[in-house]
């Protein structure tokens, strides 16, 4: 027994903030889920069983929105990760004073607020000649609607990859400057060395901001919801926790349903617990995993 | 068999800003030579090394392998092994793939990939462990794979920093012949740098002393400690170190405070006056000290005496050791002695 006590003692704060703050949201919106609640049943909701969940999957766009989310989060992601991973590492190769300035600059998209930041976004593709891409392309057209995924990919990759760059740049600079001389001496190239001893070097990170912002992008609409509100047209780029906001929050008939939505949310925190489970599968987990480096 | 191939550094200098690391520095290894980098911390050894091995430009001066002038040349291109301090093994790989990451890099065909790493592993007695990855294994075996993955390729030069600084006192000592018998049997030309006297003395057919970035001596091991060319070499090889007194050589003696010794054909002039503490004899016969410290080393004692207001180690067999306090009598040695001029370089006697 007292080999568990100091253990759990140690993870009792943790527990208790992820208790209070993540366990307990997450069972209320499961009740919630099996209820009827909206703006006029406010009062006296009624449980409706697995209605909510009937409705979703009825939905006739229901197919059209998955398909959104799905490319959202991959595309995105994939720029993320794979954005942050380039910028870490071509600031890493160059000296430390051109490298700073340069990661500073891509932290400016995650510092403006971003309804100051979708509203450039916005200027930017606008028709000419308010539009500098209009003017740039020589076509004048609103790229917003032309081209919404672009527009919406780029929006949040452009904040989205600086995380990854900070992660990736500071793990890359834990590795051992001798390391690097170890493998130039081996006859690596440049590419080897990254391709063969820093990118396995950063599984871990990498691990770490996948999953990470699988999780943020599955959950976050708004970029999406201050750029396109889900359109152009119906739902054109509309994604689930979009979906989920104008159903229970921004409904257009004035009924705001809250059961619906939180069926909605509960869905996504399945989603989210099955995806980390593959995550963590993927990059062999226990591999990763090192013993503790003080007991208690 | 000899495969190695010479090694010579011609005026090589490196800067880091205003730091001078490594200044004018010329020197030449011969084909299958295993030359030490002797010198302590910051002095420029590693620096020199990744020279050599291509990972530093050099600010100024040359690097020449045989007649080929390498410089110029990415470390690749060098034929190189070398074995890092820290032994920078990569962790994610086991042994095996540490040891043949060189061939693969060289896309060496799997079957003969696998030969050469079974064969190199066996060779320094680490065959039944590749599958481990470096976190697994002791910091000895670690070493070993280290200077596996070195030799793997069959290198033209293999370079040491201070690849046994991290191990155990017992392991050092048997990984220093081991190291010794292998560069030998392989004929490969190697340089080693180390901090430690006794570790360069043992291993190297010539060692290079380094003080400040600056060449001081380079010679053989004996004549090091035979014939030291200036204080700092004198300091620094032997241990316990040679005693140093100031004072001032008369053309047929040395003053110094109250000590008095006659030496014929002294040179003259202020300077120093040498003599290591195997040297000086305690005994009957000799001039009269005090002994304030005695350290036993097990078969041998040091014994710190004064005589006439300076301090002197003396090394005597443990059974000979004083009692401390005791009043002693130091006998010089009249053939060991070590005359430098007041700057520091040795003046006699020839
Ligand atoms: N990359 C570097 N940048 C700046 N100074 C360096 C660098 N490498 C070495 N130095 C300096 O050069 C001198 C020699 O260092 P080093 O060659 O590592 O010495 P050693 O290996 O003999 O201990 C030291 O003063 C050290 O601080
Ligand atoms: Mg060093």
């Amino acid at each position: 027994m007292r080999r568990y006590l100091t253990p759990l003692l140690f993870l009792s704060p943790a527990s208790a903030l992820i208790l209070l703050f993540f366990f307990t949201p997450v069972v209320a919106t499961l009740l919630l889920s099996f209820t009827d609640l909206s703006t006029t049943t406010f009062r006296h909701p009624s449980w409706v069983g697995l209605a909510n969940y009937q409705d979703l999957l009825t939905d006739p766009f229901l197919k059209k929105i998955l398909a959104n989310t799905a490319k959202y989060v991959g595309l995105t992601l994939a720029f993320n990760v794979g954005m942050g991973l380039l910028l870490a590492l071509l600031t890493s190769l160059v000296p430390e004073n051109w490298g700073d300035p340069f990661r500073a600059l891509w932290l400016l998209p995650r510092i403006l607020p971003p309804v100051v930041y979708v509203f450039i976004w916005q200027g930017l593709l606008a028709e000419a000649p308010m539009g500098l891409v209009s003017d740039l392309l020589g076509v004048s057209k609103n790229w917003l609607v032309e081209a919404p995924w672009t527009a919406v990919i780029l929006a949040n990759g452009f904040v989205g990859a600086s995380f990854g760059m900070l992660i990736f740049t500071s793990a890359i600079r834990a590795i051992p400057r001798e390391l690097f001389y170890a493998a130039a001496v081996d006859g690596a190239t440049t590419g080897q060395t990254i391709r063969r001893v820093v990118i396995p070097m950063l599984a871990w990170p990498i691990l770490f901001v996948t999953a990470y912002q699988t999780l943020s992008l599955l959950t976050s609409f708004e970029y999406i919801l201050l750029l396109t509100d889900g359109g152009p047209g119906f739902y054109g780029t509309e994604v689930w926790s979009l979906h989920a906001y104008h159903l229970a929050l921004s409904n257009y008939f004035g009924n705001v349903e809250f059961g619906l939505g939180a069926a909605m949310a509960a869905v996504l925190v399945v989603i989210g617990v099955i995806v980390s489970l593959f995550y963590l599968k993927i990059f062999n987990f226990r591999a990763l995993v090192t013993e503790p480096k003080i007991e208690v | 068999m000899t495969k190695g191939t010479g090694v010579r550094l011609e005026r090589l200098t490196k800067r880091f800003g205003r730091v001078v690391a490594v200044r004018e520095l010329s020197l030449e290894v011969a084909p299958g030579e295993l030359v030490a980098f002797l010198g302590p911390s910051g002095c420029g050894k590693t620096t020199t090394l990744l020279m050599i091995a291509g990972i530093y430009r050099p600010t100024a001066g040359h690097v020449y392998f045989g007649d080929r002038r390498v410089d110029p040349l990415h470390p690749r291109d060098r034929d190189v092994g070398m074995v890092f301090q820290s032994y920078a093994l990569y962790p994610h790989l086991n042994l095996f793939e540490n040891i043949a990451f060189p061939l693969r890099l060289k896309r060496v065909p799997a079957d003969q990939v696998r030969r050469r790493v079974r064969e190199t592993a066996e060779l320094l007695g680490i065959g039944g462990i590749l599958e481990r990855r470096p976190a697994q294994v002791s910091g000895g075996q670690q070493q070993r794979a280290a200077l596996a993955r070195a030799l793997v390729k069959e290198p033209q030069v293999l370079l040491l920093d201070e690849p046994l600084s991290n191990l155990d006192a017992q392991i050092r000592l048997s990984a220093r012949a081991e190291i010794r018998r292998l560069q030998r049997e392989l004929g490969v030309t190697a340089i080693l740098v180390t901090h430690d006297q006794a570790e360069a003395l043992a291993m190297a057919d010539r060692v290079a002393v380094f003080s400040m970035g600056e060449l001081q001596q380079y010679a053989p091991p004996d004549e090091l400690y035979h014939r030291p060319k200036n204080t700092f070499v004198a300091g620094f090889v032997g241990s316990p170190p040679m005693n140093l007194i100031e004072g001032e050589f008369t053309g047929d003696g040395f003053r110094a405070g109250g000590l008095r010794l006659a030496l014929p054909k002294a040179p003259t002039g202020r300077g120093w006056l040498g003599v290591r503490p195997e040297h000086l004899g305690l005994g009957p016969e000799g001039l009269p000290a005090r002994v304030l410290v005695v350290e036993p080393l097990g078969r041998e004692a040091i014994v710190i005496v004064e005589l006439s207001g300076h301090r002197l180690q003396v090394l005597v067999p443990e059974d000979e050791k004083p009692a401390p306090d005791a009043e002693v009598r130091i006998a010089f040695p009249t053939g060991a002695l070590h005359y430098f001029d007041a700057k520091g370089r040795r003046i006699g006697p020839e």
